[in-house]
């Protein structure tokens, strides 16, 4: 039956079958923690490189060839374009088959999908970054696009924390911003073995504690497992947050990316369409959401 | 729409005419139970059956679909889609076109799906209308009656049929048969009117749809999720035979000791306890009670905030597959509050 379809105009860069990975090579292997390595990755095809634009919060279907397909956020910002950068926990199938491959190998990219953060509307705001333990990796995108938009964004304020300083996701790359006058790092561990930690000991909803935030002007990005949230959600709160200026990345199973598998479904909203970032308002609207 | 009449006696002469368009498809009978098949001959085909075990989704969406080939070098590359034959799919009824229909909008708007869409191209529909049984309930779903998504539709008049023209490709049919079919006449149109209130009368289930997504809103915690949960199985039969059920899983195959493969897609369903499982063995919805709420959840709540309806059209099929007797009609009363949904 011949049907009009009322498609919506695509990027440029993606083709008419939204399931068609890219081949892309990985140009660098960054062996950043134990299970937590970063992939720079860049489209074998110049054109389609240098055409790729995303926003953070956005999130890529990575295939290693014969293994499968798995959804990871892009770690890297769109103000830095040519690469991508995707820091991958290795758990399972795909993520073994990934961390198998030597330098120059070639895997499969689609995307970018989901909604991102809505930093068109949080321009001229404050930015306040709360991550714990994984929950960086996402959110590192939104940093750099903030540093390197910084006109667009009033104060900038990262809160990072994980267990120990073993775990910490771009740990150089963070110490190096300590200090910076034009924004607030904050850095801290449980606890530190290693007894050579020199920022923050202690929880992370105990940073609160390290910075000025007025909840009036700002939007909080959070980010971790779910004791993050749980602290960090009532203390946003606690200080005036409004339910809207709270923004959350969520992860769901995912199997196409696009709307159509149904896996990703939280509620009656699908992550890879409507998230992965939600509002905290949508978050307890939400059945099954946290 | 063009509108015409075909004597039955005809019948056979306009399936001999149809098969220049491509391979012609209807219900058959296996052991007391229907299903698409293609013909062998035109006299296999059953149009008065009560409903078929599988839905037509199977033609578009098929349990297990190749998306791609790996080969090193080439990278992945797209299953010929063009390589598929021309189907007459004869026989469907008004819900199962709907259920196309519904299937329509998830496979298409930002990201259109080709394989599906292909497909779609490629199948020709000629619907026919049916008499409900006890499992019916497509009346309340307002899928009884379809206005588009098939190229011809045959209304029984008893010893003659009044047959809508929905496409080109329908009136191109029409028009091969040469004088086959007649212009209706005033009797035709009083018979179908008379037939098509009789029909509504013989429905025997009836849901209200009114109001259903707040209800289901209201009655997110109520404990009769856990009752229905204590009973079903998550044998996912439900889902299979449901005309709009498409949840899929994609899976790599590899080639045995090659450096190539194929990445495919198949049936999958919410009710499996894996369907929302993440690393770590995390799993967002590990009871059955919290499945078996999500499928009617996401069918009557969640389908509608995105599609702006109901993804059930009250096939009834559902009903007779569960192995547990689960009821969809039942459970919907029931949360309502209405203790015998059964008029
Ligand atoms: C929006 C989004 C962003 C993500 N970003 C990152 C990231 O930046 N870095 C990172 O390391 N991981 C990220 N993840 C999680 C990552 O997708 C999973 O860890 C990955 O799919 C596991 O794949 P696997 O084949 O290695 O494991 P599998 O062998 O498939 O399975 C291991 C376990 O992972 C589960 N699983 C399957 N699919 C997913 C999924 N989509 N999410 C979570 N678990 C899943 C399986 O059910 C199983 O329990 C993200 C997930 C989502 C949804
Ligand atoms: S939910 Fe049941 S009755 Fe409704 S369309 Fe699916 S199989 Fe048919
Ligand atoms: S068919 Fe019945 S028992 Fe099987 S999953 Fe569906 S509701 Fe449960
Ligand atoms: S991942 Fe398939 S619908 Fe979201």
């Amino acid at each position: 039956m011949l049907q009009l379809s009322e498609t919506q105009a695509a990027p440029v860069f993606m083709t008419a079958n939204p399931y068609q990975p890219h081949m892309a090579r990985i140009v660098r292997i960054y062996r950043m923690v134990e299970d937590n390595y970063v992939f720079t990755l860049r489209f074998l095809d110049d054109q389609l490189a240098s055409a790729f634009s995303y926003r953070p919060g956005q999130f890529m279907m990575l295939s290693v060839p014969g293994a499968g397909e798995a959804p990871i956020s892009i770690s890297s910002s769109p103000s830095r374009p040519g690469i991508l950068e995707l820091c991958v926990r290795r758990v399972g199938r795909v993520t073994n088959a990934l961390y198998r491959l030597p330098n120059n190998s070639v895997v499969g990219l689609r995307g970018p999908y989901g909604n991102g953060f809505p930093v068109e509307t949080m321009t001229g705001n404050d930015l306040l970054i709360v991550a714990g333990g994984l929950g960086m990796a996402p959110l590192r995108s939104l940093m750099w696009y903030a540093l390197d938009n910084r006109d667009d964004f009033r104060n900038v304020t990262l809160m990072y924390g994980v267990k120990s300083p073993a775990q910490m996701l771009f740990r150089e790359e963070l110490a190096s911003l300590v200090g910076r006058d034009d924004m607030q790092c904050l850095l801290t561990v449980d606890s530190d073995p290693t007894g050579t930690w020199k920022h923050h000991i202690a929880l992370l909803p105990k940073l609160f504690d390290y910075a000025t935030i007025t909840p009036a002007t700002t939007y909080a990005a959070v980010c971790g497992p779910p004791v993050v949230y749980k602290f960090v959600l009532q203390r946003l709160l606690e200080l005036g947050f409004s339910k809207d200026r709270i923004l959350m990345s969520l992860e769901r199973r995912m199997k196409c990316g696009v709307g159509k598998c149904n896996h990703c479904s939280v509620g009656y909203k699908l992550t890879c369409l409507h998230g992965p970032i939600f509002t905290y308002w949508d978050a307890i609207n939400l059945p099954e959401m946290i | 729409m063009k509108v015409l009449r075909l004597p039955k006696e005809r019948l056979d002469l306009f399936a001999s005419v149809l098969q220049q368009f491509g391979e012609v498809h209807a219900p058959v009978e296996q052991n007391g139970k229907y299903a698409f098949r293609a013909l062998s001959r035109w006299s296999d085909a059953r149009l008065d059956y009560p409903r078929t075990i599988l839905p037509p989704k199977k033609y578009f969406v098929p349990p297990k679909d190749t998306l791609f080939q790996y080969k090193e070098g080439l990278g992945y590359v797209p299953a010929d889609l063009a390589a598929d034959r021309r189907i007459i799919l004869f026989g469907l009824h008004s819900c199962d076109i709907y259920g196309l229909n519904i299937l329509d909008q998830v496979f298409s708007g930002k990201y259109d799906d080709p394989y599906y869409q292909a497909r779609r191209k490629n199948v020709a529909i000629i619907g026919v209308d049916c008499i409900p049984d006890e499992h019916c309930f497509c009346h309340s779903m307002r899928a009884d009656f379809v206005d588009k998504g098939f190229d011809l539709f045959f209304q029984d008049l008893g010893d003659r049929y009044l047959v809508m023209v929905g496409t080109a490709l329908g009136d191109d049919m029409v028009l091969a048969t040469g004088s086959l079919f007649e212009p209706v006449t005033p009797e035709d149109l009083a018979e179908y009117k008379q037939r098509s209130s009789a029909k509504r009368k013989a429905f025997k289930l009836h849901v209200e749809i009114r109001d259903l997504p707040e209800i289901f809103e209201l009655e997110y915690d109520s404990s009769l999720w856990k009752q229905v949960g204590d009973r079903c199985l998550s044998c996912g039969a439900c889902s299979m035979v449901c005309p709009t059920c498409y949840c899929f899983d994609v899976a790599d195959d590899v080639d045995l000791g090659a450096r190539s493969g194929s990445r495919s897609r198949t049936w999958d369903s919410c009710l499996f306890s894996t369907h929302a499982m993440v690393a770590g063995g995390e799993n967002f919805r590990e009871g059955r009670a919290s499945r078996v709420k999500f499928r009617y959840y996401h069918k009557q709540r969640g389908f509608v905030a995105e599609y702006g309806r109901p993804s059930c059209v009250g096939c009834g099929r559902c009903i007779s597959a569960c192995p547990v007797n689960i009821d969809i009609s039942q459970v919907i009363s029931q949360l309502r509050g209405i203790e015998n949904a059964t008029a």
